[in-house]
């Protein structure tokens, strides 16, 4: 197996992941701070409640360990992976927070929601394939 | 109006939180050694400098703004709307790290706004 072959065999499931986790951590907060009750007022000193109580709910801690392993497992690619490879891959995240805030949530995503998430989506692919250091090496981009 | 102060929070604190821990990490250096001692010593060095805990600071308030609006709006509606941070984290980085942001960048963090607008569009 060639080592090109054998990094994508451990890059592409890790980014996989990473597609999955970030957004099921955000999910679930949201999950969470819907679950705490009352709409916030905006009022200070009505958030305090809300927050107890979402801090009681499961979702929450569930959701923050979500992005904790999201975060081991980016910085964990990072270590072999070019971070102009990551990044645009990631970007698929925000498509898959739509799908997940549907099926989980039962958001109901417009078509609109739907192109602006791709138009962001090909943004953030395009910041993606330029150069990742521009203060040090040459800029290659 | 809340809702607009919220995702400011979002955006600008979340990203100038992570500019400084960004600044922090510079002045201590790259990271060569891996293993869990280096690591820690690494992290304890790092904990020293008060641009890391203004960063953690300005990042946790960008969480605690982030649980504030979930608990009325739709996730599929913040999340998106939060790639701002790509503008701003641009616009930071140039002003604060000496970052040059060559057009490509500035093209794609265009493509971004104009993504977010359409979500914005898209907000109940």
């Amino acid at each position: 197996m060639t080592h090109t072959r054998r990094l994508q065999l451990k890059t592409i499931p890790l980014i996989l992941f990473s597609i999955i986790l970030g957004p099921l951590g955000n999910v679930f907060l949201g999950k969470a701070m819907k679950g705490a009750g009352s709409v916030f007022s905006g009022r200070i000193p009505d958030l305090a409640p809300i927050v107890f109580r979402a801090l009681a709910s499961g979702y929450i801690w569930l959701g923050i360990a979500c992005l904790l392993g999201f975060f081991v497992v980016h910085m964990l690619l990072l270590t072999w992976a070019d971070y102009s490879y990551v990044q645009p891959a990631t970007s698929l995240s925000y498509l898959s927070i739509s799908v997940l805030s549907y099926f989980l949530l039962g958001e109901i995503i417009s078509p609109l929601r739907w192109l602006g998430v791709t138009v962001i989506c090909l943004g953030v692919f395009l910041v993606g394939r330029t150069s990742p250091s521009t203060t040090g090496a040459p800029d290659r981009a | 109006m809340l809702e607009i102060a919220l995702l400011f929070l979002i955006v600008v604190s979340g990203t100038a939180g992570e500019l400084c821990v960004s600044r922090a990490m510079k002045s201590v250096g790259e990271v060569h050694d891996f293993r869990p001692r280096s690591i820690l010593r690494f992290v304890l060095q790092s904990l020293r400098l008060r641009w890391m805990w203004l960063g953690i600071a300005l990042m946790g308030l960008g969480f605690f703004s982030l649980l504030t609006i979930l608990s009325f709006q739709e996730v599929s509606f913040v999340v998106p709307v939060s790639a701002l941070s790509y503008a701003a984290g641009a616009f930071g980085a140039k002003a604060f790290l000496g970052e040059r942001i060559n057009r490509n960048r500035w093209v794609g963090i265009a493509v971004v706004c104009i993504g977010v607008t359409i979500v914005w569009w898209s907000r109940k």
